[in-house]
């Protein structure tokens, strides 16, 4: 057991680990963050994307260990509240309806916000690019394209 | 953007709105109750030690040193559990001496496909039954392997040699015989001598679903009732087949599918999985938790297609279709599961599609082999029909070199001879397939896009323009319980739903179909908003708990709205008809003289009456209602469809081809679907574009490969092409509409259709922009490798047209091509 103190959605935490536990199951195990996911086991599907230090990883490609003396925020911690203000990203994928199921949002929301803090402007190509790490089984990516335009101030509202 | 051409009279306040959804909330803030998050207290994981053989006799099994591993709490066997495992239902045997091996769970004495479940360890923690599963030791005998499903149909190697055959079952339709049209033989023949034969054969390759959760199940037995989670489409199948199966009374048996991350009619069953977590749970009376690596549920997780079609369609020298024969091998894997070969089924009605053929044969034959079971995906036996009936429509047009759409024009249904008995002898009730052609001609630009792919021709440019065309329908709506009883399916269509109307004004419906992503909560809740004239925000959407929701057949084959939406709009007629005496008494008016209007019940010609949730409060209270009725306005209802529901569409595809290299780019897809009157705009086009990239993804880039010792050699995201946001378009979508005349509201599933249509609009625009170099045909997934090659064969170089698997780095004279090769 090794033992960590890393800042999760603006709460200090503190726990042993096992060394080869991933950042993903800490989260979701020992935190019950369960609204960050495990899609896969490979690193393909992006499901469990938070941000470290406010940079997108994918939560199963790092160490628990890894995470020591950071800051994580998940998509629990993104929003100020859980009833109040949304994030202006999650208010638009809701807008443009950019999720169905619902399974991969966390991640695709949480790399949505990274690729506009890159990339305040993206184009539709950008957009495509940025998000090829995180799959979607449900919407074809159409309204997920349409939400991050959306979210970046170029387009006027929802299109269905 | 949605247009409906002829709306409703009664043009609502909710209907045909785009709501944001209900559900969203709690899903973009990652309040949601996925099976995987749910943790009771004590406990337990399990972790499946599974086959890595196709085919195998188990001689032994070692457990000693898994069960002595840290916090592993047992181990067990097939042989340890026997019959308590319960066994997994073939819910359809399509007839009667249908051939189908008993579905263990988990079988104690061979194993008949790779990743089957030999030993379950039960652990503390998830990882440590995973560490412990790496020490079970089993000593395999391999046995021959029935892989390909071609070479399986010829019985020389027996996926259960104790069967004598891997032949399951043949089934056949025939419009002779069954009186619905003539005899396709002498069709064929008459137009081998003076008309048109169009004979190919098609490849459906194996799909996985490939659903974004993993499936996972949680099994409490510490109640009185025992709880079943699971990541499940379908809970209330769940309840019938758990207690029809292990002994358990149905009554002691609850299931809840929570959240549930996509299904794609790969949820659509009852998994080994469920089975075991269950009976180990009671056998240890702890809570017990299973949730799969995303490498199982590709391996182990249903597939689907996987279809070889042989297919011969006959014609006047004028383009006018005389008959169409399908001969179909479809590959069952290696257990007949849930439902089974009724998937091929489900096509065979439908291969006619829109076309006024008068003479129809379909013909199936599913085979056993050791591979992973086949089950239900997305359009399960529609997108197959669909696929086949619109490439051979292509290939006539190209015959007689005439415009594709002008072959289809000539044959289809015109939309005065609705309603229309088909040659399969189903009953279309409406549709408008020149509307909708009409319309997506104009918004693709087709006269345009045909200028330029002529003069990319003329000029010899290496890239090519092809345009591809699928003037789909399909049959959703499942199903009306008669029709299912006469096809020998072992259950009913029917769905069920009932409104509460709360004291406090609120509403709560509970429907028996099993919502997972596509946004019944919040349609279902402008359903009832508008009938009952309450607050769209007043309405609850209950579903998912078979406690919660006694009865229902949940949700698959496009059946919510049409089917379960239909039972809750005559629920909630029946709330008004049971408020309308109460409100009487209680306006002291005769009950003839109430009318109910948004959400108030009024005496005639008065300015009298009261609120439906008045008459709520009023009941609840009950202190003045009328004698010898209940003080209850909560009602009911059970909807039997009357027929199938027939939403149509055109679909036009756009793409380049670079013949140089073979790569294929989607430059433009349009699609005008028509579904009849339409709830929510919104959710309907991201149904539509989810739908579509499924469709396109088999045509271009998925595909389930195995190697020659049964070995899935597709078995992770990085080597199953999932789509991503890079590989993909946007879309032009729009609609017409031609109400269905079978349900009160007008509408038509939408769930399947993107799927169902966009497969052979995309494979028709690669063969279109090749054609002229002699290509008729690119096996999907159309792969640059296939494209090149077939471009390069038909100029007389390179090799054969097709490649049996999209695995190029797996050498063909080893014999390690894919199952279909």
């Amino acid at each position: 057991m090794t033992k960590i103190n890393l800042t999760v959605d603006g709460s200090s935490v503190s726990d042993d680990v096992e060394p080869r536990m991933l950042l993903v199951q800490y989260l979701r195990e020992k935190l019950g963050k369960t609204g960050t996911v495990i899609g896969c086991d490979t690193s393909n599907c992006g499901a469990c994307t938070v941000h470290l230090d406010g940079t997108s990883v994918k939560s199963c490609n790092m160490l628990a260990v890894q995470a020591d003396g950071h800051e994580v925020t998940t998509i629990e911690g993104l929003a100020d509240t859980v009833d109040g203000d949304l994030h202006p990203v999650q208010e638009s994928f809701r807008e443009c309806h950019g999720l169905q199921c619902g399974f991969c949002t966390p991640g695709m929301i949480m790399q949505s916000v990274d690729l506009l803090k890159d990339n305040p402007k993206p184009t539709e190509a950008e957009i495509r690019v940025g998000l090829e790490g995180n799959l979607c089984r449900c919407t074809g990516y159409h309204n997920i394209v349409k939400a991050v335009q959306h979210a970046s101030g170029q387009t006027e509202g929802a299109t269905a | 953007m949605t247009t409906l051409q002829d709306p409703p009279v009664d043009t609502s306040a909710e209907i045909g709105r785009d709501r944001r959804r209900k559900e969203d909330q709690r899903l973009i803030t990652g309040r949601t109750r996925w099976t995987d998050n749910i943790v009771l207290p004590g406990m337990l994981h399990l972790a499946m030690v599974r086959s890595p053989f196709a085919h195998a006799r188990i001689t032994s099994i070692d457990t000693t040193e898994a069960k002595a591993s840290r916090n592993v709490v047992t181990v067990l066997t097939g042989a340890d559990l026997g019959e308590s495992q319960g066994v997994l239902i073939n819910a359809w045997a399509i007839t009667p001496d249908q051939v189908a091996p008993v579905h263990q769970p988990m079988p104690a004495d061979r194993v008949s496909f790779a990743g089957e479940i030999v030993a379950v360890v039960v652990a503390r923690t998830a990882a440590e039954a995973r560490d412990a599963a790496e020490l079970v030791d089993v000593e395999y005998e391999e046995l021959p392997a029935a892989i390909d499903l071609k070479a399986a149909a010829k019985d020389e190697v027996l996926a259960h040699p104790d069967l004598g055959t891997n032949k399951s079952a043949f089934w056949k339709f025939d419009s002779a015989e069954a009186g619905t049209g003539g005899d396709v033989d002498a069709a064929i023949e008459k137009a081998r001598t003076d008309g048109i034969v169009i004979e190919r054969e098609y490849r459906q390759q194996r799909l996985i679903p490939a659903f974004m959760e993993p499936r996972s199940t949680v099994v409490d037995p510490t109640g009185e009732q025992i709880t079943m989670w699971s990541a499940t489409q379908i809970p209330h199948i769940v309840r019938f087949a758990l207690a029809a199966t292990t002994g358990v009374p149905e009554s002691k048996i609850r299931v809840i599918a929570p959240d549930v991350g996509g299904g794609f009619g790969g949820k659509l069953q009852t998994t080994p999985e469920e089975w075991l977590t269950f009976c180990i749970a009671n056998r240890l009376g702890k809570p017990v938790k299973y949730t799969e690596t995303r490498s199982e549920s590709l391996m182990v997780a249903h597939h689907g297609r996987d279809q070889w079609q042989k297919l011969t369609l006959s014609a006047e020298k004028d383009g006018t279709v005389t008959g169409l024969k399908v001969e179909l091998l479809a590959d069952l894997g290696s257990h007949v599961s849930l439902v089974g070969g009724g998937v091929p089924v489900l096509g065979a009605f439908m291969f006619n599609a829109i076309y006024k053929f008068p003479a129809y044969q379909f013909n199936c034959q599913t085979v056993l082999t050791n591979k992973t079971w086949t089950d239900a995906y997305r359009g399960a036996g529609r997108p197959e029909a669909t696929y086949a009936i619109e490439r051979l429509m292509s290939e006539l047009a190209a015959e007689l070199d005439v415009d594709p759409i002008e072959i289809r024009r000539k044959n289809w249904i015109n939309h005065d001879e609705f309603p229309f008995t088909s040659v399969a002898g189903l009953e279309y009730d409406t549709g408008n397939y020149e509307a909708a052609t009409a319309k997506a001609l104009e918004m693709f630009g087709y006269d345009d896009l045909r200028s330029e792919q002529k003069q990319r021709r003329e000029s010899g440019d290496p890239v090519q323009l092809g345009i591809g065309i699928s003037t789909f329908t399909e049959m959703c709506g499942l199903a009306p319980s008669r029709v299912l009883g006469q096809l020998n399916y072992g259950a009913g269509g029917w769905e069920h739903a009932s409104v509460r109307m709360l004291a406090t004004g609120k509403v709560e419906v509970v429907t028996g179909t099993s919502a997972h992503g596509q946004g019944h909560e919040t349609a279902f809740s402008q359903i009832v908003a508008d009938r009952l004239g309450i607050p769209f925000e007043d309405v609850e959407i209950l579903h998912g708990d078979t406690q919660t929701s006694p009865r229902g057949l949940d949700t698959y084959g496009s059946r919510s709205l049409v089917v379960g939406g239909e039972a809750i709009v005559r629920a909630a007629d029946k709330v008004i008809e049971k408020a309308k005496p109460i409100a009487a008494h209680l306006l002291e008016a005769s009950v003839d003289d109430i009318e109910f209007a948004a959400g108030r019940l009024s005496v005639r010609g008065t300015d009298q009456g009261m609120a439906l949730t008045e008459v709520a409060a009023a009941v609840f209270a009950a202190h003045d209602y009328p004698e010898g009725i209940e003080p209850s306005i909560d009602s009911e209802a059970t909807y039997d469809p009357i027929n199938f529901n027939y939403p149509h569409g055109t679909h036009l595809c756009a793409m380049e081809v670079d013949t140089e290299t073979g790569g294929v780019k989607i430059r433009k897809y349009v699609c005008v679907d028509d579904i009849g009157t339409i709830i929510n705009p919104m959710i309907v086009a991201g149904q539509v574009h989810g739908g579509l990239v499924q469709g396109i993804a088999q045509a271009l880039w998925e595909e389930a490969v195995y190697d020659d010792a049964g070995t899935l050699v597709s078995g992770s995201f990085v080597d199953y092409l999932l789509p991503t946001a890079a590989d993909t378009v946007s879309f032009e979508i729009d609609h017409t509409s031609s109400p269905s005349i079978t349900n009160t509201l007008g509408t038509k599933g939408v769930g399947e259709a993107g799927t169902i249509a966009s497969t052979p609009a995309v494979v028709n625009s690669v063969v279109d922009a090749i054609r002229h170099f002699g290509v008729d045909d690119v096996q999907m997934p159309c792969t640059p490798e296939r494209v090149w090659k077939a471009i390069n064969a038909a100029r007389g170089g390179g090799e054969a047209a097709t490649q049996g698997a999209a695995a190029p780095h797996f050498d063909a004279a080893e014999g390690t091509e894919g199952a279909g090769a």
